[in-house]
């Protein structure tokens, strides 16, 4: 158990900046996402705090030291790679071993932590077996039960679900989620998928050209995005945003209805829309179009779920409102958020 | 690699492997080089230290190579039988190594691995009985019985990097050239040929380097001065009995290597992923 | 393979429109038909006298080409009683067998050593491939010179040093110190191959494995010996076939630099069969002593062979 805590982190690569300046806190036992595209940064990020990189500026501390020199295996944490680097020529048993026996663990006790911590993953039947042998959900499995039987203090995750049949990521993510909660230890998770950061994350930081951009639980990140680029990011499909008159104005296609179909008590926005596809989803009907007048033709996509059965045709123009408190105001040269503004 | 490898004491003895082995594979070339352009007083004096010059560096050594030995003879017929022995080699090993490539079934793997076997008879076991060839055939003391023999051992493996390179090249490209309308072959032939040049090259390369090493079949089958190709006639020729002129022979012997070393430089790297292609089966 | 089907094209006019599947469609005839050029040859040129050279070792050929008699293994038997023979199979063994474990420790030290990019490594690499690539007795006389009796540079440089007094080492001379200078030689010209071979072993393996073996915490020997080592494990074993065969099979070197002296202590089983066969010019007790290895070498390479298969953990 730890606090990982890194402040003002900046690492080049020759002339480019990978990271340009982050600070975070994790607190102990806190389960932090790393989302951002690629390139943003955060795969380097999490290499700093393993110790595989050394950061050009700043400091990383865990459990309130710093432990800029210290080399990854003096860190007392784990790790959990994309490619899960099962060591090929070793059975589940000696890839789980492989690290007690690294730090000296007496040799009695090596059988049962390997089963212990095999256990906790349900690959206690694997145990014989070699990697190439293994699905790719079992390897995973070995990955974290490798990763656990060190009793780290930290976590690390680099993006452990994306080489995952889509069907298996989601229970694959439920299991994650539970066991974290279960052990309790702090960990950092690196994804570039916002379903994934939504779905794990105490709180998610979003990252992109080497900083952070945001730091919140989810509801945060996906209720009050401090800038365009997260309210773009997160969200499927993501916010709609146009510029209008000085700023620029935003909201969810979800927040994006017929006007009949709102309560006439909340009040709302009006915009005319002039609907160009319509995609039928089964619990959801994607509406593609533009918007017309004030807007000048902007692109704008809204979200009925199934409940709303306004008839919606390609080709036709409606009216369509969003709920005054879900619009979102953004400043036009910064991108960042601002106050309300009149529309 | 792995973090210890920043501590000092690795990073010494890092360098020091690396200083001693490579000063262990520069030096004769380092101490040819010095001895060609060494004037003879200077050479043969053991009281002078042999790295310094105390008289003038000296071009007669390369000269009397030149002019009064067959070296220049022996370099066009190396070049002779090099060029002819590798244009052989690509036309025998570039459609076998595609065949192991990419049309094998089982049978590859085995043909493979029948490649390997090959070098399990070497020439110093066969120039005996290809030496009665070779005198049944009238080519003995003649450069064609080189051009002959030599491909019996660059066909073999350059088959073996080519099946590397065209393993590493996607079935895609060859399939849109056959929706496009070639036929298997045309594909080959239109696409992957073009597309492997660089590969092709290497093996090119790579096959006249061993024409040039060649010495048992060489010292075998020819017999006048004439004939000799550069890795024959240096050791056998310019070593006159027990006397040995040896500030021209430094020079021949540079000149024979250092050129194409530098050549092969440019290649290796290919060389290197051709083979480790080969290698995973 | 079955033959592919036809393919219809009408727009593209540069391709050559045929509407039948032609044997150059044929998966499994084309292969045949573009490996039998390559087979054809070799059966030629490797095949066929390696069979005459079995024939000549038990028949009485000569190269004056007289008797092609059938003498059955008396060849052999006259042969591997001789002590010239005896001698040159012990000098064969030491040669082969200290050469090689040398190399393998030479070659993982040098490839580890070139694993991480520094400055001038382009330049390195170049000057370790010199005696690889330089002609095998061009390289030999380069060490005659420097090994000569008189004028050895190493033996200067031995002086200067203080390491030895008077004139210094018969490099060639005297028994030890020739099998000694043929090793040395013979390190010298295959290092090079076997370290650029293990490079591209030691490239293959994921950088993710060695940052997990970071992380677990291994220390520098454990990493080495239980995890890259198992690794490299198959193209170690190609690499040492290679230089084996090529170390019991070299003549080269011997001949060049010491003919087999002195008193036939570096006399191996390959340049004794030139010098009888060739210069002696009793062709069937040459390829007796030739064939001798034979055997032996096949079964160490099919032996690697199923030893590297089995140790492929892909």
């Amino acid at each position: 158990m730890a606090t990982v805590e890194l402040r003002g982190i900046k690492k080049n690569f020759g002339t480019v900046a990978a990271v340009n300046g982050v600070d975070l806190l994790i607190s102990d036992g806190e389960f932090l996402v790393l989302l951002g595209p690629s390139g943003c940064g955060k795969s380097t990020l999490l290499r700093m705090i393993a110790g595989f990189e050394k950061p050009t500026e700043g400091d990383v501390l865990i459990g309130g030291a710093v432990v800029n020199d210290l080399p990854p295996r003096a860190r007392k944490i784990a790790m959990v790679f994309q490619s899960y680097a099962l060591y090929p020529h070793m059975t589940v048993f000696k890839n789980i071993a492989f690290p007690l026996k690294a730090q000296g663990v007496a040799k009695a006790q090596v059988p049962q932590k390997v089963e212990w911590a095999a256990s906790l993953f349900g690959i206690g039947h694997l145990l014989a077996r070699k990697p190439r042998e293994l699905s790719g959900g079992e390897r995973q499995r070995v990955a974290l039960a490798r990763a656990l039987v060190r009793e780290p203090s930290v976590f690390l995750l680099d993006e452990p679900l994306s080489n995952l049949d889509a069907q298996l990521r989601a229970s694959a993510r439920d299991e994650l989620q539970q066991f974290q909660r279960r052990i309790g230890t702090t960990t950092i998770y690196v994804t570039h998928d916002q379903v994934e950061a939504m779905g794990l994350g105490d709180r998610i930081a979003v990252m992109k050209a080497g900083q952070v951009r945001q730091i919140g639980t989810p509801q945060e990140i996906y209720d009050e995005p401090a800038d365009t680029f997260v309210a773009g990011f997160v969200g499927s499909p993501p916010m709609n945003l146009m510029r209008h008159r000085e700023y620029i104005l935003g909201f969810r296609p979800e927040d994006f209805h017929p006007r009949n179909a709102i309560n006439g008590a909340v009040k709302t926005a009006p915009f005319k829309f002039n609907v160009s596809r319509v995609e039928y989803l089964g619990a959801d009907r994607l509406i593609y179009g533009t918007l017309v007048g004030d807007y000048s033709d902007q692109k704008v996509i809204a979200r009925l779920p199934v409940t709303v059965t306004e008839k919606v045709d390609a080709g036709a123009r409606y009216d369509f409102t969003v709920p005054e408190r879900e619009l979102r105001f953004f400043d036009k040269t910064t991108e960042l958020r601002t106050s309300p503004q009149p529309v | 690699m792995v973090e210890s490898f920043r501590t000092w004491g690795a990073r010494l003895t890092r360098a020091s492997i690396l200083g001693v082995l490579t000063f262990f594979f520069a030096f004769p070339f380092l101490w040819m080089l010095i001895t060609a352009f060494k004037q003879t007083g200077d050479l043969y004096d053991l009281q002078h230290n042999p790295f310094l010059f105390y008289e003038p560096p000296t071009l007669e050594h390369v000269k009397r190579l030149f002019y009064e030995t067959l070296y220049g003879q022996w370099l066009l017929n190396t070049a002779f039988v090099g060029v002819l022995v590798v244009l052989i080699t690509i036309a025998l090993a570039v459609p076998a190594g595609y065949a192991l490539g990419r049309l094998s079934g089982g049978w590859g793997a085995r043909l493979g691995i029948g490649i390997f076997l090959t070098y399990l008879v070497p020439p110093t076991l066969l120039f005996i009985p290809l030496s009665r060839v070779v005198v049944n055939l009238h080519l003995d003391d003649s450069l064609w019985s080189l051009v002959l023999v030599y491909p019996s051992f660059t066909v073999p493996f350059s088959a073996w990097l080519m099946m590397g390179f065209f393993k590493a090249i996607p079935r895609d490209v060859e399939e849109a050239a056959m929706i496009d309308g070639y036929s298997r072959l045309g594909a080959f032939f239109r696409v992957v040929v073009p597309i492997s040049m660089s590969g092709i090259l290497t093996v090119a390369i790579f096959s006249f380097t061993l024409v040039m090493q060649e010495f048992v079949y060489a010292v075998t089958f020819i017999s006048s001065v004439r004939n000799m190709t550069v890795g024959i006639g240096v050791p056998t020729f310019l070593v006159h009995g027990d006397v040995y002129f040896w500030g021209s022979l430094m020079a021949g012997c540079f000149i024979a290597s250092v050129p194409v070393a530098i050549l092969y430089n440019f290649f290796v790297d290919r060389f290197i992923s051709g083979f480790t292609m080969g290698a995973v089966k | 393979m079955e033959a592919s089907t036809s393919v219809a094209h009408p727009q593209n006019s540069a391709s050559r429109a045929k509407s039948r599947a032609s044997i150059l469609d044929s998966e499994s005839w084309l292969g045949w038909l573009l490996i039998a050029p390559a087979v054809l040859y070799i059966t030629l040129l490797v095949g066929l006298p390696f069979l005459m050279a079995l024939y000549y070792s038990v028949s009485d050929t000569t190269t004056g080409g007289g008797s092609m008699g059938f003498v059955g293994l008396r060849n052999f038997t006259a042969v591997i009683g001789t002590p010239k023979f005896q001698t040159a199979l012990k000098n064969t063994l030491t040669f082969g067998l200290i050469s090689q474990v040398l190399i393998l420790i030479l070659s993982n030290a040098l490839a580890l050593a070139l694993q991480r990019d520094f400055p001038g490594r382009r330049l390195i690499r170049f000057l370790i491939l010199l005696p690889w690539v330089a002609p095998i007795s061009i390289g030999t006389i380069a060490w005659l010179w420097i090994f000569d009796s008189t004028y050895s540079v190493l033996n200067w440089i031995l002086r200067l040093t203080g390491l030895v007094q008077g004139q210094g080492y018969m490099w060639l001379g005297l028994p030890h110190l020739a099998m000694g200078s043929i090793i040395a030689v013979n390190i010298w010209r295959q290092l090079p191959l076997a370290t650029v071979i293990l490079l591209a072993g030691y490239g293959s393996i994921p950088q993710d494995i060695h940052d997990a073996a970071a992380v677990d915490g291994a220390g520098f020997w454990r990493h080495f010996f239980q995890v890259t080592l198992p690794l490299i494990l198959p193209i170690t074993l190609v690499a040492l076939l290679f230089g084996l065969i090529f170390t019991f099979t070299d003549m080269v070197i011997i001949y060049n630099l010491t003919r087999g002296g002195p008193f036939d202590t570096t006399q191996v089983l390959a340049s004794l069969a030139f010098y009888t066969g060739i210069a002696g010019g009793d062709l069937a007790e040459g390829a007796a002593i030739a064939l001798f290895l034979f055997p032996l070498l096949l079964a160490v390479a099919l032996g690697f062979l199923m030893i590297a298969h089995r140790t492929e953990v892909t």
